[in-house]
């Protein structure tokens, strides 16, 4: 099974290489560049093949790792 | 005063503290590899040292943070022991959730790696009693993450508690906007634990202990550590 969790700084946390990405799309031109934050994406394979089993190991994983949830939220996907 | 210092893979300034503090103790140091489970009897003082854990990937400190070694520190701490975290340190400290908070990037997205002053806010602790409240030391920093960040709340307690001992300051003390070169909440250099018995600081005293290092002002910490350890005895 196929999942995928993304990590990304939760508002108001002051996100600087998302600054610095903005002001180099401006830079290069990127037209309409309003604002950019960055985050992480995780591509998990897992074993399991139940569903519902397998949203609560990548929430057990987001929480006890892949995030720091003082500053960062997640999202889990299953997607196959 | 028995010390201990945890070694994780990356850390790089585990010898630099095992010599610092054999200079104030005039103990060996025991080096802890991370995946023990258990810490050397009698130890007084665990030091999680500076480095790159884990080469900083996910979260710098955060898989450290995770590691098996780490399960003794806290039930050791619980018991009110005495823990130190330099730069890494501070990090692996707060990932593990024994210090609140966060260390974001640098505001200015650069590495420092140079000399700052800091102040000590209280000398009554066991981490700062080789000071005095008000004096400013000169300490060198070397890190791209340092930028002490928590909520209000967090920022007001720690605050109300007396519980940040260094700040980053001027070379005259004063506490302004351009010495605090990592952009940290408050100027925040260095915090402790609800107990007081946890310090997280990212400055690196232990690379200001003797002369040929040019400075000895990061001396006042382990003398302290080791007067509060004699008087405790």
């Amino acid at each position: 099974m196929k999942a995928r969790v993304t990590v990304t700084l939760k508002s108001g946390i002051l996100d600087p290489q998302g600054k610095a990405i903005e002001g180099a799309l401006k830079s290069l031109g990127v037209d309409g560049v309003a604002s950019v934050r960055q985050g992480k994406v995780f591509d998990i394979e897992l074993a399991a093949t139940d569903k519902a089993k397998a949203e609560a190991a990548l929430k057990a994983a987001a929480d006890k790792l892949l995030a720091n949830t003082v500053i960062e939220n997640y999202r889990v996907e299953v997607l196959s | 005063m028995k010390s201990a210092v945890l070694v994780f893979p990356g850390i790089n300034r585990e010898r630099d503290m095992a010599r610092a503090l054999k200079l104030a103790s005039g103990n060996e140091t025991a080096m802890v590899w991370h995946a023990e489970t258990a810490l050397p009897k009698g130890t007084d003082l665990v030091v999680v040292p500076g480095g790159f854990s884990y080469g900083d990937y996910l979260r710098c400190g955060a898989i450290a943070a995770r590691a098996p070694v780490m399960d003794a520190v806290r039930d050791f701490a619980a018991k009110g022991g005495l823990v130190l975290g330099v730069c890494n340190g501070f990090q692996i400290l707060c990932e593990s959730g024994l210090l609140p908070g966060v260390l974001m990037r640098n505001a200015g997205l650069k590495f420092v790696c140079r000399d700052v002053h800091m102040r000590i806010e209280r000398s009554d602790t066991p981490f700062t009693r080789g000071y005095n409240a008000g004096q400013v030391i000169r300490v060198p920093v070397a890190h791209g993450e340092g930028n002490y960040e928590a909520d209000e709340e967090t920022l007001k307690r720690l605050e109300g508690d007396g519980r940040v001992l260094y700040r980053y300051c001027s070379a005259e003390g004063e506490v302004d906007e351009a010495s605090n070169f990592n952009g940290a909440a408050h100027s925040i250099a260095g915090i402790v634990n609800e107990r007081g018995n946890v310090l997280g600081m990212m400055p690196h005293p232990e690379n200001h202990v003797e002369e040929i290092m040019g400075c000895t002002d990061g001396r006042g910490l382990f003398a302290g550590l080791v007067q509060h350890h004699e008087k405790a005895a």
